[in-house]
């Protein structure tokens, strides 16, 4: 296999990563959800929370990412 | 773009170009480009936003009413996060959610239809590590400033075992040396993830409309109407990202206020 098609596949498969970051995404704002259902008094005082567990979970996606974006146009 | 090679150049809105040449200073060319423009215009435009909300109306009119409600939505966050020090990083952290919220969605205003190419500068990371370095140093100001050495005790959180006395400080050390990095980077990439994308499916539609009718129905009116979903999508995220960017900065200061 040339280095050019490794490159692709490799970006490719950073994909995976992107997607798994969709499911952690989904978590965090299904858990929230779930529970801001069964309290929903207590649901508006945990936003900033909610948004620290989204940015953390998203982050890691972002850097799935960066990885393609390194894969295709820099190495 | 590229009608007719049917080759989609998505990082091509990335560009900066030169608008001015500016001056030469040591060797280093110091150019007026079109993110600076736009920075500029960001600027401006939020200047005009706040202007027209700080009449100090008893009865406030809509306008103040709308700026009123972004700077006590700010307000209460830096109460929520930080307590009551937290006013005195008010001008910082409004001005910071402002300007990152004005940015991002002056770059998604469909302005190219009259022939001007808007220019995310959020995009690039050199803006936004720099203002992700700006949060970071007055974290660390603040942080030396208040507890002088004692600052170091952030990286030995309370009820550590004495056995592990070697481990945690090391971890905690790395964690907060990648903050000012996960925070740009987080923005940055964001924003560039949402811009090509939207340029991908636009390549989607005018190739697939260029190729003739059946495949500009089946493909292109589909496309078309992801786009539209996208950028629904990607107004959100624009202020997702501004507010992201902000919490984050006042949680960074509230570690510095309060040590952990």
């Amino acid at each position: 296999m040339d280095a050019e098609a490794a490159k692709l596949i490799g970006a490719g498969l950073a994909a995976i990563g992107a997607g798994m970051a969709a499911i952690g995404v989904g978590n965090v704002f299904g858990s929230f959800l779930e529970g801001a259902l069964r309290n929903p008094g207590a649901a508006d005082g945990q936003q900033g929370r909610l948004f620290i567990g989204f940015a953390a979970a998203e982050l890691l996606g972002l850097l799935a990412f960066v990885v393609a974006m390194i894969l295709i146009f820099v190495a | 773009m590229a009608a007719e090679s049917g080759k989609i150049d998505p990082m091509h809105q990335f560009e900066v170009q030169t608008i001015w040449d500016g001056f030469n200073i040591a060797g280093h060319q110091i150019a007026f480009t079109n993110s600076a423009l736009w920075m500029c215009i960001a600027a401006l435009v939020l200047w005009a936003f706040m202007l027209g909300g700080m009449k100090r109306a008893v009865v406030p009119g809509r306008w103040q009413m709308l700026v009123e409600n972004f700077t006590g939505f700010i307000d209460s966050m830096l109460a929520q996060n930080i307590g009551k020090e937290g006013r005195a990083y008010l001008p910082y952290i409004f001005s910071l959610f402002m300007f990152i919220l004005f940015a991002n969605v002056l770059g998604l205003l469909p302005l190219g239809l009259v022939g001007i190419h808007p220019f995310t500068f959020t995009s690039h990371f050199t803006v936004t590590g720099v203002l992700a370095i700006l949060s970071f140093s007055i974290v660390l100001i603040v942080g030396f400033w208040k507890h002088g050495l004692k600052f170091f005790s952030l990286f030995v959180p309370h009820g550590t075992p004495l056995w592990l006395i070697w481990l945690i400080p090391a971890i905690e050390f790395v964690s907060f040396m990648v903050r000012p990095f996960s925070l740009g980077l987080r923005l940055f990439v964001a924003m560039i993830a949402g811009h090509i994308l939207l340029k991908v499916l636009a390549g989607f539609v005018i190739n697939a409309g260029n190729a003739g009718i059946i495949p500009g129905l089946g493909v292109g009116i589909p496309s078309f109407a992801l786009m539209v979903g996208i950028s629904a999508l990607e107004i959100l995220v624009a202020g997702i990202q501004a507010y992201v960017f902000a919490l984050l900065t006042s949680l960074y200061i509230n570690d510095a206020e309060h040590l952990h």
